[in-house]
C-alpha cells in the first residue's frame, strides 16, 4: 500500500485532466490534517459538507451499533463501511437520486440511504427477512449484490438502456479492489466504453478482499489506469477526502450526462474494520498498518477542516451523533414491527405465475391452501 | 402461410417481435451485418438500425449481464449466444443472475429477456460448440427452458418467449436449422409453454424427447412401424415448464416409456422425466423406463460424434428392449 505522503495533488481544470505520470497520484483537496491543498478551492459550500457529515455519522454509528448487536447474537452478518464513509457519501452526493440509478455492491450503506432506501429495510435484510428485497417504488436502486462484480454488467446494461431510450439518468455502481480481478469487471468496463454508457464505476480500493491484500489482486500500480485499456476516463482519488471524492465524481457525472461516457474512479481508502463480522483480521493484518490508517480517518480530516471554518465544535458533534443514534433506534423499532416471514413467501416471485410443477411443490411443502 | 425452415421461422418470430413492440432489441455476436452466424437475424439491421440490432463485444457474460440491465431500463432484449456450449462463459449471469432477479427483488424487477442459443451435435462443429447443457439451466431455478424441434413450434414458441414477462432460455436445434421446410403461418401466433406435442400417435411404447432428438425418435418410430410396433412420440417443447400431464397420460396407455436426449446420460433431464413418470404412473408400467442418451464422456471429436449421439438404431433397440423383444 502506498503511503499517504506519496499522494500528489492534481487539480481538476476544465476539459481533460492529465493524470500525473507519478503512478501513485491521487486527487486530493484536503490533506490528512484537514488543510486545503495549495491552490485548491473547494467547490462545496459548508452546508453541503455538513449534510455529508450527517450521512457519514449515521453510517458510522450504525456500524458500531450493528456490530455490537451482532456480537450479542441479535443481528445478522454485518459488513461495515468503517473507514470508507467519505468515499461512499462523497460519491453518492454527486448524483441526483431523482433521475440517477444506484447499482450497489454490499458495503455502501449511506449511498442506499441517500437514494431513499429505508434504514429499517437494510436491517431486515441482515436478518434474512424477504421484505427489503423489494426496493420501494420510486427508489432507483437495484438490490445489493453478494456475487462479486456481477452487478457491474447489469449497471452497464441499465446505463446503455437509458441512453438508447433517451431517458435522463446516470448510473453509479460500486465495486472493490478484489472485484477488479473478476472477468465481469473487465467485460463491463469494456462494454461501457464501446457503447459510451452514462455510468460511473466507483471502485473502492480499501486494500483488502477479506484477507487478500491489494497487491495480490493486480500488478498494475493504479487500478484506475485500466480505464485507458477500455477507452474510458480513469481517475484516482483519495477516498478518505470527502471533498476530493465529491469533486472527482461530480466531474464524472457531468461527463456522463453530457454524452461523454463512462468513468472508472479508483477511490483509495482503507477498510478500518473487518470484511464482515465472521472475519478475523488479526490473522493477517499488521496492527501498525491499521493504526496508520486510523490516522487518516475521514472523520478526523473533515472535523478539522470544518473547525478551521468555525463550523464544527463538540456540541455539534454530540448533536450529530445523537441524531444518528435516534435514527438507528427508530429504524430498529420499524424493523421489529415488520411482518414476520411466512414459508409461503418461498414461492412468491419465482415467475409471474407459478408453473403447475411449482404449484404441486408448494402444496406438498405447505399443505393445501 | 409459407414454407419455412426452422432458421427462417426463428427470423420471422424475431421480426414479428421487433415490429410489434418498439422496446424489443437484439444483441449478440455478429447479429448485425452478417445476420448472425446462422442468418437468423438476416436483414434486420438494415430494417431496424444499430440501436435495435446490436453487435456486441465478444463476451458472453456481458451479453447476458447487460441484457439484465437493459430490461431493468425498460427494454425487451433478445440476446443471442452463438452456441449453447458457450453459455458456460456466461453461466453466472445466465443462471443465478438472470433467473433470479424477479425473486431477489421481490417482484420489483421482473426481466422480460429471451436468450437464444443453438444446441446440439451432428454438424461437425469444433470442440465446445455442440454441448447439450440444458439440464444445467433447469438446476438454476426461475428460468424457463424452451426447446423446439420444428419450424411451426420454433416461431410460435419464440413469439411467446419474447412476450413472456420472465426470462426464457430458447434453445434451438442447430442440426435441423435447414433440414426441411414446413408450413408456418404468417401471423403472430403463439405456442403456449408447458404443452407437450404428440408428434406421432401410437399405442405400444411412448418415446419422450425434445429438440433435435425428436426427429431421431420419429425416424425410429417409422422403422418400428414396419415391424408392427406402434410408437407414440412426445415432443416436450419446453422442459421448464414441464407438461407432466401429457406424458403421464400417454405412458398410462402404453405402459412403456423411453426417454431420449443428446445430453450425457447421468443427471441429464431424462433422469427427471423417468423419475416423474415412476412417481405418477408406477402401477401402469409394464417395463422399466429406458433412457437413450450420450455416454458420460466429453463430447468427442467430430469424426466420432455419430457414434456418440443417440441414433435411430439405439432408439429402436431401446424400444425393443422395453417390449422384451430379443434381436
Amino acid at each position: 500500500m502506498q503511503n499517504v505522503t506519496d499522494f500528489v495533488t492534481d487539480t481538476l481544470g476544465g476539459g481533460e485532466q492529465v493524470v500525473s505520470p507519478a503512478a501513485d497520484a491521487v486527487y486530493q483537496v484536503l490533506d490528512s490534517e484537514g488543510n486545503l491543498r495549495n491552490g485548491v478551492t473547494p467547490t462545496l459550500d459548508d452546508e453541503f459538507v455538513l449534510e455529508a457529515l450527517r450521512w457519514m455519522t449515521l453510517s458510522r454509528v450504525y456500524d458500531q451499533k450493528a456490530i455490537g448487536l451482532q456480537r450479542q447474537g441479535r443481528y445478522g452478518i454485518v459488513s461495515p463501511v468503517l473507514g470508507q464513509e467519505a468515499s461512499v457519501v462523497g460519491a453518492a452526493m454527486a448524483f441526483d437520486p431523482a433521475i440517477d440509478w444506484l447499482v450497489p455492491s454490499y458495503r455502501e450503506l449511506p449511498a442506499y440511504l441517500i437514494w431513499g432506501y429505508p434504514l429499517s429495510h437494510h436491517m431486515l435484510n441482515l436478518t434474512g427477512n424477504p421484505i427489503p428485497g423489494r426496493i420501494p417504488g420510486g427508489v432507483k436502486m437495484l438490490p445489493t449484490q453478494a456475487a462479486i462484480a456481477s452487478q457491474l454488467q447489469h449497471a452497464v446494461g441499465l446505463a446503455w438502456g437509458l441512453q438508447i431510450q433517451e431517458k435522463d439518468g446516470v448510473v453509479l455502481t460500486f465495486c472493490g479492489d478484489g472485484a477488479s480481478s473478476e472477468g465481469d469487471f473487465h467485460e463491463a468496463c469494456n462494454l461501457a466504453g464501446v457503447v459510451n454508457a452514462p455510468i460511473v464505476f466507483l471502485l473502492q480500493n480499501n486494500q483488502w478482499a477479506i484477507s487478500t491484500p491489494r497487491s495480490y489482486q493486480s500488478a498494475t500500480r493504479r487500478l484506475s489506469d485500466r480505464a485507458a485499456g477500455y477507452g474510458i476516463a480513469g481517475r484516482a482519488v483519495d477516498g478518505n477526502d470527502l471533498l476530493a471524492v465529491y469533486e472527482v465524481t461530480k466531474e464524472a457525472v457531468g461527463r456522463a450526462r453530457s454524452g461523454g461516457g463512462a468513468t472508472l474512479i479508483e477511490s483509495v481508502t482503507y477498510r478500518m474494520s473487518f470484511h464482515n463480522t465472521t472475519d478475523q483480521p488479526s490473522r493477517y493484518q499488521d496492527p501498525a498498518q491499521l493504526e496508520e490508517a486510523r490516522q487518516r480517518d475521514p472523520f478526523k480530516r473533515l472535523h478539522a477542516y470544518l473547525s478551521q471554518r468555525g463550523m464544527w465544535n463538540i456540541e455539534r458533534e454530540r448533536e450529530y451523533s445523537s441524531a444518528a443514534e435516534q435514527a438507528f433506534e427508530t429504524a430498529m423499532a420499524d424493523a421489529q414491527k415488520a411482518a414476520a416471514r411466512e414459508p409461503a413467501q418461498i414461492f412468491e416471485n419465482v415467475f409471474a405465475e407459478l408453473t403447475p410443477r411449482l404449484e404441486s411443490q408448494r402444496r406438498e411443502l405447505l399443505g393445501p391452501d | 402461410m409459407a414454407e419455412l425452415t426452422i432458421v427462417e421461422a426463428i427470423r420471422s418470430a424475431i421480426l414479428t417481435g421487433l415490429e410489434r413492440d418498439e422496446r424489443v432489441m437484439v444483441l449478440g455476436l455478429d447479429v448485425g451485418r452478417l445476420g448472425g452466424v446462422f442468418r437468423s437475424t438476416d436483414g434486420l439491421i438494415e430494417k431496424f438500425g444499430r440501436k435495435r440490432i446490436f453487435d456486441t463485444p465478444l463476451a458472453e457474460a456481458s451479453i447476458i449481464g447487460s441484457a439484465i440491465g437493459l430490461a431493468v431500463s425498460g427494454l425487451v432484449p433478445i440476446a443471442e449466444i452463438q452456441f449453447l456450449g458457450f453459455t458456460a462463459q456466461a453461466f453466472h449471469q445466465m443462471g443465478p443472475q438472470l433467473g433470479r432477479f424477479r425473486y431477489r427483488s421481490r417482484g420489483r424487477y421482473p426481466l422480460q429477456v429471451t436468450v437464444r442459443a443453438p444446441m446440439g451435435g451432428g454438424t461437425r462443429t469444433p470442440e465446445f460448440h455442440p454441448d447439450a447443457t440444458e439440464a444445467l439451466y433447469v438446476q438454476t431455478p426461475a428460468l424457463k427452458v424452451v426447446m423446439p424441434s420444428n419450424p411451426y413450434d420454433a416461431k410460435g414458441l419464440l413469439i411467446e418467449a419474447i412476450r413472456d414477462p420472465d426470462p426464457v432460455l430458447f434453445i434451438e436445434p442447430e442440426r435441423l436449422y435447414r433440414k426441411g421446410k414446413a408450413e408456418v403461418p404468417d401471423d403472430a401466433y403463439t405456442v403456449p409453454f408447458g404443452n407437450a406435442r404428440i408428434a406421432r400417435a401410437g399405442s405400444d411404447v411412448t418415446i419422450i424427447a425434445w429438440s433435435a432428438a425428436v426427429e431421431v425418435c420419429e425416424r425410429a418410430a417409422e422403422e418400428l412401424a414396419l415391424e408392427g410396433i406402434s410408437v407414440e412420440v412426445i415432443d416436450l417443447r419446453t422442459i421448464v415448464p414441464l407438461d407432466v400431464e401429457t406424458m403421464t397420460q400417454s405412458v398410462m396407455r402404453t405402459g412403456r416409456a423411453v426417454v431420449v436426449h443428446e445430453a450425457v446420460l447421468t443427471a441429464g433431464f431424462g433422469a427427471e422425466v423417468a423419475a416423474t413418470l415412476q412417481e405418477e404412473c408406477f402401477l401402469s408400467l409394464d417395463a422399466p423406463i429406458a433412457r437413450v442418451a450420450s455416454p458420460d464422456t466429453p463430447y468427442p471429436p467430430a469424426s466420432m460424434e455419430d457414434a456418440w449421439l443417440p441414433s435411430t438404431e439405439r432408439v429402436v433397440a431401446a424400444v425393443r428392449r422395453t417390449l422384451g423383444i430379443q434381436k
